[in-house]
This record gives structure tokens, C-alpha cells and sequence, in this order.
């Protein structure tokens, strides 16, 4: 009786390490079912989805315009203080004062990829970037300026 | 509490923690098996363990106190850094506790999308405790097999939410953007390859000799010790308590899904693992209950631009994947909340562990800890 069952445990034993033998000499046989990636090498082939959070970007137009009008919603939405729109007085065609962005800073070490900044702005002025090779030598290059130099804010946005 | 020095001290004295021949060892915080910064102090004598000391504090980062200077919307993002394997659930308490306040109804259709993206987190979430449990326990290969399916779930929040694992999608009012027009397909892609492949979690971990040998009779709780140490989820129903709070205080459109509530009576081990594969099946079902029949309409309620909490306390919780997830939230009137307070899950299950690891041989430790499936951010905020 007792030495029926020790044979039957061992049989049992050895049938339930066989199985999961089995399933991965399955594997080791069908090459057509792993689906690893090989990262850095498919870099050309890689495709994110538009939605993916990489970095925080600010779209200019051929004309070097973009539609950031400077009312700091992204700077007050942002919680970590990512966001700083840094102003400067503009003269315009009538020769008044008018506000402007000097430059939007954007602090990328500090960005959680939180979106909170894209839902705040009510101008559609930044959006999301699909890059994520983030990773450089100094702090400092995280640092940057969203819009480029010389730009201006686009006809018709207010 | 007594700290490491105090213990040699007490060792060196003979005093009362650990007596002659006695050896103190530290697991963590850098050891592989915790999964992250947990720093255990082990008191044994041979290889039987005495005493069990969890010492936190490693990867504390305030995060109710960092709450405190936020807004009602931006502090729910930092509550993806707590329990990052179920973000979208710690997110989801968070918004609910706003809702509560601002008394918001929050549209059916966002009502759905948060259910369905609370159970695919769940199951990622199960998935990846399942991979690591079984690599802690010296498996190697189900890791690889547990991420093939949890990838999948990966892309489709990427799809949809744009981020793999803090998400921040859960906004109060509702869900930041609409599904993704992919969505669906994926999902039922999903659910056809889990299908297909759920026999080889049997094959290879759960009907494996080795594997059951070392869980079962190992870290047994009693359902009273369970209740006793407010240990939740899994952890508890493996013991025979009932305490998902999806069944015993429906929130969203949980009342409207059909789904089991899974028990074991056991309480070892074995059956707090059984629990989560199983748990696993009763989330399939709920998203195959849901897929075909998201509501249309808004999915984000309109709600004001700079959101205040009216004077006053609140509370709701949710099931994360590890147990009870309390957001308190005390408002004076302002945009900021005075003090937020989470009841995580993960504090109140690791208190267990000394008492279930108490008598057991060092190589078990492995065992109750990967099943008490413990996140230390989780832990220690």
C-alpha cells in the first residue's frame, strides 16, 4: 500500500516535469512563435504609436510660426514645474507693446510624460513626441528651448 | 521596532531577540528575490527563521505629502509611482475620490473604458507576479513565457493611453482621450492568444512536483490572522476571507458584470497562487463581457478648469491587484487637498510575513514573499 503510492508519487512526479519538458522543447523547435525584438537593430523599422508620451514638442510651420500665445495654462498645469514661458514686449504693426514668448524652456529630466500640459493648452500649441532615446551625456542638453529662434506666433491665434 | 544595531546589541547581550548561536542576516535591499528595496533582518537559528524584520524606508519619496501642493488633477499622476504594476487602478481611486467630491457622474462610456482598463492591468499586473514568482522560486523559462502575453496588454495601453506603465489616463470626470479605434481588435486578439496559451501555465509551473512541493504547507494564515493583520486581495482570499470590493462595494459598473469572487480555503502558499491564476480567468471574462458592449458616448464629463473640493472628508477604495486601495482625501475648500492619505495594500500584507515566515526554513521565505506579491513602492510611499 505504502510502497503503491511512493511509486505512484514519483511516476507523477516525473510525468509533470516531462510536461513542462515538452512545452519548452515546443518552443525550442518552433522558432516561428517567439517574438522577441531585436532593439537597437530594428531602430529603422520600429514604429510607435501617435499617442506614445516621448517628449514634449512644439510644431512650427514653414514660415517658422508657431501658436503658442504665452498664457502659461501648460506652465500652471504642469506638476513639477517642467513648464517656464519666458516673456518678452513685442512691437506690432501699430507700434504697441504687445506680450510675446522670448522662450518656452522645457525641462525634459524633470518631465513625467504626464499630458497634462497637451490637455491644458487651449491653443494646440505643443504636443506630444514620439521619440524615447533620451539619454545624453550632460544634464544640461535636457534642458530646451521648444521654439525656435526667430519665431513667431502664427496669424489668427489669439 | 528595533534596528539592526539594536539587535546586535541584543545578540552581543543575549537578549531577548536572538539568543546564543543565533544568526542575523540581511535580505535586501539590493537582494534579487524582493523586487526591489525591501531590507528584511532575519533572525535564525540553524536554517529555521525566528524573526522576521521588514525595514523600510528606501524609497520613500512623501508621496502624500508631495500631494498635498497639487492640484486635484495633477496629483493623481504621482499615484502611478505607488503601485506602478496596477497604475491605472491607483489612478482610477484617485479620480473616483475627486468624483466623490465634486460630485461628478462620470458617462457610461468611461465608466466601461475604466473597468476595462482596471481588469487588463490586472491581469498584466498578475501576469508579471505569475513570471517573477516562478523565477524567484528558480524558473526561468515562465518569466519569458508570462512577459509574451503581458507585452501584449503593454501595446495596447501604449496604443490607447500612450505610456506602457504610468499611464495617467485616469483624469476626474473620466479617461483623458477616447479608445483608441484599435482597440477592440487588439483586445480580442488578446484574449484569443490567452486562451491559447493559459494550459502552458499549468504545464509548466502549476502542475510541476518541484514547484508544488515548496508552496503547499508553506506560509500557512489563517482566515483569522488574515482579518487580524488587515491583509486584502489575494492574500486574504486565499485564506478563505471574502474582501474583493468589487463585489462588496460595486463601484463603477461592477454590479452589472458577471464575475465570481475567487476563494481558496488553504491559506498557504499554493492557494494565495491559485487565487491570482484564477483571479486572472475572472478578468478575461469581464473584459470579454465588456469589449462588444462599450456605451458610445462622451467619455470624459465636463468639469470645470480649476477643480475645488468642497469642506469635507473622503474616502473610497478600490481592488488594485494586490488588495484595498483607500484614498482619504480632507478638503478645506481650496485647490490643493489638506492631507491625502492612502491605505495601500502591500504595507498590510507584508506585515504578515513575519508571522506566516515564523518556524519556516529560510529557503520557504522566497515562496511566502513572492506570494504575499509584494510592490515596495507600494509599501513605502
Amino acid at each position: 500500500m505504502f510502497i503503491g503510492k511512493y511509486i505512484k508519487d514519483i511516476w507523477a512526479g516525473i510525468r509533470s516535469l516531462l510536461v513542462g519538458m515538452k512545452r519548452t522543447l515546443y518552443y525550442f523547435t518552433h522558432h516561428k512563435e517567439i517574438i522577441t525584438q531585436q532593439y537597437p537593430d530594428n531602430r529603422d523599422t520600429l514604429e510607435l504609436p501617435e499617442r506614445f508620451k516621448g517628449e514634449v514638442v512644439m510644431p512650427h510651420n514653414e514660415n517658422n510660426e508657431h501658436r503658442c500665445t504665452g498664457c502659461q495654462a501648460c506652465e500652471l498645469a504642469c506638476p513639477n514645474g517642467t513648464i517656464k514661458v519666458i516673456f518678452k514686449n513685442e512691437l506690432n504693426a501699430e507700434g504697441k507693446k504687445k506680450k510675446a514668448i522670448d522662450k518656452l524652456v522645457y525641462h525634459l529630466e524633470l518631465c513625467t510624460m504626464c499630458n497634462l500640459c497637451i490637455e491644458a493648452c487651449p491653443s494646440d500649441a505643443i504636443k506630444m513626441a514620439q521619440t524615447f532615446e533620451h539619454s545624453v551625456f550632460d544634464r544640461n542638453q535636457l534642458t530646451k528651448v521648444l521654439n525656435k529662434p526667430g519665431s513667431k506666433i502664427m496669424d489668427g491665434v489669439e | 521596532m528595533y534596528r539592526e544595531t539594536e539587535i546586535i546589541q541584543d545578540n552581543a547581550n543575549g537578549g531577548l531577540n536572538a539568543g546564543d548561536g543565533d544568526l542575523i542576516i540581511n535580505v535586501g535591499p539590493q537582494h534579487p528575490a524582493t523586487h526591489g528595496v525591501l531590507h528584511l533582518v532575519i533572525t535564525l537559528n540553524g536554517e529555521t527563521i525566528k524573526k522576521v524584520e521588514p525595514h523600510l524606508g528606501y524609497i520613500h519619496r512623501s508621496i502624500e505629502k508631495m500631494c498635498e501642493s497639487l492640484s486635484y488633477r495633477q496629483f493623481i499622476y504621482v499615484t502611478s509611482r505607488m503601485d506602478y504594476l496596477s497604475a491605472h487602478i491607483n489612478n482610477h481611486a484617485c479620480a473616483m475620490c475627486v468624483e466623490k467630491g465634486l460630485q461628478v457622474e462620470i458617462p457610461p462610456r468611461a465608466q466601461a473604458i475604466r473597468v476595462l482598463m482596471d481588469e487588463l492591468t490586472r491581469i498584466a499586473s498578475h501576469e508579471l507576479w505569475w513570471g517573477a514568482m516562478a523565477m524567484d522560486l528558480g524558473a526561468f523559462t515562465p518569466f519569458f513565457h508570462a512577459f509574451r502575453e503581458r507585452e501584449t496588454i503593454n501595446d495596447i495601453m501604449e496604443e490607447t493611453c500612450g505610456a506602457r506603465l504610468t499611464m495617467n489616463y485616469m483624469v476626474p470626470g473620466g479617461v483623458m482621450h477616447d479608445l483608441h479605434p484599435n482597440f477592440q481588435r487588439r483586445v480580442k486578439e488578446f484574449l484569443g492568444l490567452y486562451k491559447r496559451k493559459i494550459h502552458e501555465y499549468d504545464e509548466l509551473v502549476t502542475g510541476n512536483v518541484i514547484f508544488q512541493s515548496r508552496m503547499k504547507n508553506v506560509g500557512v494564515l489563517s482566515a483569522a490572522d488574515a482579518v487580524s493583520y488587515g491583509c486584502s486581495g489575494p492574500t486574504a482570499r486565499g485564506s478563505g476571507v471574502s474582501c474583493d470590493i468589487r463585489k462588496l462595494y460595486p463601484y463603477e459598473i461592477y454590479d452589472k458584470v458577471e464575475f465570481d469572487e475567487v476563494l481558496e480555503t488553504g491559506g498557504d502558499s499554493f492557494a494565495r497562487y491559485m487565487v491570482r491564476i484564477r483571479e486572472m480567468q475572472q478578468s478575461i471574462r469581464i473584459v470579454e463581457q465588456l469589449i462588444d458592449n462599450i456605451p458610445e458616448g462622451e467619455f470624459q464629463a465636463k468639469t470645470k478648469a480649476v477643480l475645488k473640493l468642497p469642506k469635507g472628508e473622503f474616502y473610497t477604495r478600490v481592488e488594485t491587484a494586490r488588495g484595498e486601495l483607500g484614498v482619504y482625501i480632507v478638503s478645506e475648500g481650496t485647490t490643493t487637498p489638506y492631507r491625502i492619505k492612502f491605505r495601500s495594500p502591500g504595507f498590510s500584507n507584508l506585515s504578515v510575513l513575519d508571522h506566516i515566515a515564523r518556524g519556516s526554513k529560510l529557503g520557504d521565505l522566497v515562496a511566502m514573499m513572492g506570494t504575499l506579491d509584494l510592490v515596495i513602492p507600494d509599501i513605502d510611499r
